[in-house]
């Protein structure tokens, strides 16, 4: 296997609070290749925007990385200094927010915006880089170009504003794109249109896409392999069709199973009982322990290793003791 | 259960609600090609609703932002005072009375809000918030009963006594529309309407909720009226469902029915966007164009803009809601003239 | 305060600011000093201005003690009636924090209860209130109260203004400037009416009274302690300027503004004390006040000044 394009060892974020200091992500390692579509998964607070915004060095005080390394094809971006970091972000890396009106100006045209950026990273003309904003503008299938060019970002809608922003972020060829929640604003019938978009051209361009999504739909039908996050840690990573198929983790389990879709009509959900804890109050040993059904006397006391097989990792104890014992099996 | 065979419990007809732009008469003034003018725009929020509420069942309102679900749901609480149409409960025009006559329906009719966050007084401890209702109520409970009354809803649903004393800043999202859906519950209503109740929730607590709401149904008789954008929570909760579009009901079908065979192109377009699970390759039916505003409505079908099937007649005439014999209700002119 | 608000007080974020907060603290500490002194006048003021018999004309314009000619008797000096500057002051700021607390209150009260209406109810009636209070904001406070007060003591004689000066500066001053709590509470109101727990209220049924002062009122609290404590400085600083101009409180009853005024004439002819030390009084106070202000605009509403 070839140097992966981004690769994120070990990485710890902390947040310097009044009283104490919170770590946000503890040991988080994932790595992506080129052209490849990773998810990550998780409910508010468990880590994954933190995660992607650390990869561009935009968390903000009282935030910071206290450990780990980020490499970017082999390049550590944590050791990166403000203005090498910028000629990576928004050139090699774009990002997708949640809300197209942070990464758009309201007082500019879109057209404006999409010129400035070119010339931010290359140097081109004015008629080049309007030709190629022309382009992308097309790609992500907006109708009339031209016309929308001259407008400014409150004339559109919200599915045409996050289309210009995915045409911005694909403006410089990006290698890897992250996308944080990027349709949850939308409507259905938009988020569907816009997935396929991105979709469509990852494929095409040979993008490397990292979604960050509380939706397990959308990752299920846009990625190739996904990561769960729960408390600031990754708990499973697999191929996205195995966790939808068979999640290993009492988590993932629980978080597939409280689906409507996967329960029948009018019948109870299986749902996970109680919270996700805040970061104060991560309680020891393995974070899930006090919601998991299978909990053993080790989770409380002992945080889980990585139990690695087929490609798959899974942080939990009940896990590694069925994988013990398969193995012990097979040998005899 | 057979749909549609129940005594209606709640009747909309033909309701709507717009709202004024201009309400000031100096904003009302426009300066034209040298003339004073007044113009009056209004954002047609609702055009003539019209659905039935069967007692004992839930009923599931969906549509995207905009649509005009929410505004269905407030009017008929009485938090918005329509336009024009009617609003029956138990045969009782209701949109009309005003306050000690409405205070009987004020307690059958109760409803939980979408935003856990905002839907609790942040001076009020929950023990103020859960016992103001039942005291306003039942005002010959004794201070022991009302405690009783309270202790026994936060109880059914969930809600630990020892967070009496606390106020809602200290609990989670999940825990917060426990709470909300304990006070709608303490007076005993008959008929809840739910408006988006857990869109502002995690997924693990989103289940939570939605249990909590169907075991509440099965133990009190509830009746709900269920506004939502999520169609799985729809196809999971409903028993039927009303798909809006742009302020009319374009379908009302049993939910069974309408996943398997949806029949307004609006309706077909919606499903096919849910994100499942289980597809690789989703097929997302595409609908052309965007959503008109709804100050400007088009002609005809609100829908003819972005239809596959639209002709000449959907540009003029208004499709009406037609009941077929399956207990499909569809407003659409290519699905009654058979061309879908 | 029952227990649980005690302890959620302790451990708010007020206090922790106020904790933190070196201003605060002082700003604190001197107005306590200040109402404490001032209120307890009567106990510590080592004479009664109020007391003709106490005064001696002889004891004129004498200067602070520290000052040559100074008299251990008068620590502050005295003004030129013989009055001990000490003991008048400390009358003076009993009187100025009374008319300022008090006109307060009464802008409170008139502001709170036309703004809740106003930001409720809205429609024509807000659109009335909103324009009274418009017009009344386009008079400023002083001109309203020199022209009450004037064409009061030109109908009903100096000697009944004297007796009734307090109450006249109440009114005055409160009437004057209600408007300042009738929009700060109305912009707050139509804030919280948005919000699903004034909804949840209305489906329960309460009348619109109960659910103004008891659910709404509550939660508008923070910006009117806010503007409560810049108004009171406002107030004191509009009833010394009425003082200074002769239409405050009259010379046998002193608050700081009209010490001022009675020391001026002297200034050039080196009696300074007598309106020096009441105008740094004067000002201390007001700046106190308005620091804490300040800090509580800061802490109450921090998406305002904070990043």
């Amino acid at each position: 296997m070839s140097v992966a394009l981004l690769e994120i060892r070990n990485l710890e974020v902390r947040f310097a609070m009044r009283h104490v200091t919170l770590v946000a992500l503890r040991d988080v390692s994932f790595a992506i290749n080129r052209g490849e579509r990773l998810g990550i998964v998780g409910e508010s607070g468990a880590g994954k925007s933190v995660a992607a915004f650390s990869i561009l060095n935009l968390i903000s005080k009282p935030g910071y990385i206290s450990a780990g390394e980020i490499l970017f094809e082999g390049r550590d971006l944590t050791k990166l200094g403000p203005q090498e970091m910028r000629k990576i972000r928004g050139n090699r890396i774009s990002m997708i927010f949640q809300d197209p009106m942070m990464t758009l100006n309201p007082v500019l045209t879109v057209g404006t915006q999409l010129t400035e950026c070119l010339h931010a990273h290359r140097e081109l003309s004015e008629p080049e880089a309007r030709e190629i904003a022309m382009e992308r503008l097309a790609q992500v299938h907006i109708p009339s170009p031209e016309a929308r060019f001259d407008q400014y970002p409150h004339e559109l809608s919200g599915g045409m504003r996050q289309r210009i922003v995915i045409a911005t972020a694909l403006l410089t060829n990006p290698w890897l794109i992250i996308a944080d929640e990027p349709t949850t604003a939308l409507d259905v019938t938009i988020q569907a249109e816009i997935m396929d978009l991105l979709l469509e051209l990852c494929e095409s361009q040979n993008v490397a896409l990292i979604l960050i999504t509380h939706d397990l739909g959308v990752v299920s039908q846009v990625t190739e392999r996904a990561i769960v996050m729960y408390a600031g840690r990754v708990v499973e990573e697999a191929p996205t069709r195995e966790i939808v198929r068979a999640a290993k983790h009492p988590y993932t389990q629980g978080l597939i199973g409280a689906l409507p879709q996967q329960t029948e009509s009018r019948r109870r959900l299986k749902q996970i009982r109680g919270v996700m804890p805040a970061l104060t109050e991560i309680p020891p040993g393995c974070a899930f322990h006090p919601r998991c059904p299978y909990v053993l006397d080790v989770c409380r006391v002992q945080l889980p290793g990585y139990s690695i097989k087929n490609g798959a990792r899974v942080a939990c104890h009940m896990v590694a003791a069925q994988m013990q014992t398969e193995a012990k099996e097979s040998e005899s | 259960m057979t749909v549609g065979s129940g005594r209606a419990l709640v009747e909309v007809r033909n309701l709507a609600k717009e709202f004024p732009l201009q309400t000031g008469f100096l904003e009302q003034l426009h300066f034209n090609h040298g003339r004073i003018s007044r113009v009056r725009e209004s954002v047609k929020a609702i055009n003539g609703v019209d659905f039935d509420v069967v007692k004992g069942e839930a009923l599931c309102v969906v549509g995207e932002s905009g649509c005009g679900k929410s505004t269905v749901a407030r009017a008929i609480m009485g938090l918005l005072k329509p336009t024009s149409g009617e609003i029956r409960y138990e045969n009782k025009r209701i949109d009309t009375l005003k306050g000690k006559n409405l205070l009987p329906f004020r307690r059958k009719m109760q409803m939980i809000f979408q935003n856990p966050y905002a839907s609790l007084n942040p001076r009020m401890t929950v023990q103020k918030t859960l016992q103001e209702p039942v005291r306003f109520h039942y005002p010959d409970l004794s201070p022991a009963e009302i405690g009783e009354k309270t202790a026994a809803v936060m109880q059914s649903v969930g809600v630990d006594p020892s967070w009496t004393v606390r106020y809602p800043h200290e609990f989670s999202g999940g825990q917060r529309q426990r709470i909300s859906i304990a006070r709608a519950l303490a007076v005993d209503p008959e008929f809840i309407v739910a408006d988006e109740p857990i869109s502002a929730l995690d997924v693990s607590i989103q289940a939570q909720v939605l249990n909590l709401l169907m075991d509440a149904q099965e133990q009190r008789g509830l009746t709900y009226l269920f506004i939502t954008h999520d169609l799985s929570v729809v196809e999971h909760l409903g028993t039927r469902v009303a798909v809006m579009y742009l302020g009319t009901v374009c379908e009302i079908a049993p939910t069974r029915t309408l996943f398997a065979t949806p029949q307004h192109p609006y309706t077909q377009a919606l499903l096919s966007a849910i994100p499942r699970l289980n597809e690789v390759r989703p097929n997302h039916i595409k609908l052309r164009g965007e959503v008109p505003t709804p100050i400007n409505l088009p002609k005809g079908c609100v829908f003819h803009g972005r239809c596959i099937h639209a002709n000449e007649r959907c540009l003029h005439d208004v499709p009406r809601l037609r009941k077929a014999a399956s207990g499909v209700q569809v407003a659409c002119h290519a699905v009654e003239e058979g061309r879908l | 305060m029952s227990p649980g608000a005690w302890h959620r007080f302790a451990d708010s974020r007020v206090l922790w600011s106020f904790r933190h907060d070196k201003v605060a603290i002082v700003s604190f500490a001197v107005m306590c000093v200040y109402i404490l002194l001032s209120f307890s006048a009567p106990l510590i003021a080592p004479y009664n201005p109020y007391d003709p018999t106490t005064i001696d004309i002889m004891d004129s314009e004498i200067p602070p003690a520290w000052l040559e000619n100074g008299d251990t008797r008068f620590a502050l000096g005295t003004d030129a009636q013989g009055r001990d500057m000490l003991s008048t002051i400390l009358y003076g700021t009993r009187i100025s924090l009374t008319i300022g607390i008090c006109a307060v209150l009464l802008q409170a009260f008139l502001g709170i209860t036309i703004g809740l209406i106003s930001g409720y109810f809205g429609g024509r009636l807000d659109n009335f209130l909103m324009r009274v209070a418009d017009i009344q904001l386009s008079f400023s406070t002083l001109m309203v109260a020199i022209i009450v007060l004037a064409v009061f003591q030109a109908l009903f004689g100096t000697e009944l203004y004297e007796r009734l000066a307090i109450l006249m500066l109440i009114l005055v001053i409160g009437i004057a400037e209600w408007p300042q709590y009738a929009r700060t509470v109305r912009a707050s109101v139509l804030a919280e009416k948005k919000k699903e727990y004034v909804d949840a209220v209305r489906v329960i049924g309460l009348n619109p009274v109960r659910i103004m002062f008891r659910h709404i009122l509550p939660n508008t609290l923070s910006p009117i302690l806010v503007i409560s404590t810049v108004q009171i400085a406002n107030a004191i600083v509009s009833e010394a300027a009425l003082s200074f101009l002769g239409l405050g409180m009259p010379v046998t009853k002193p608050s700081l503004g009209s010490l001022i005024n009675s020391g001026f004439e002297f200034i050039f002819s080196g009696s300074w004390w007598i309106t020096i030390i009441p105008g740094i009084v004067l000002v201390i106070l007001v700046l106190v006040m308005n620091l804490l202000g300040d800090w509580l605009r800061d802490v109450l509403n921090p998406k305002l000044y904070k990043e």
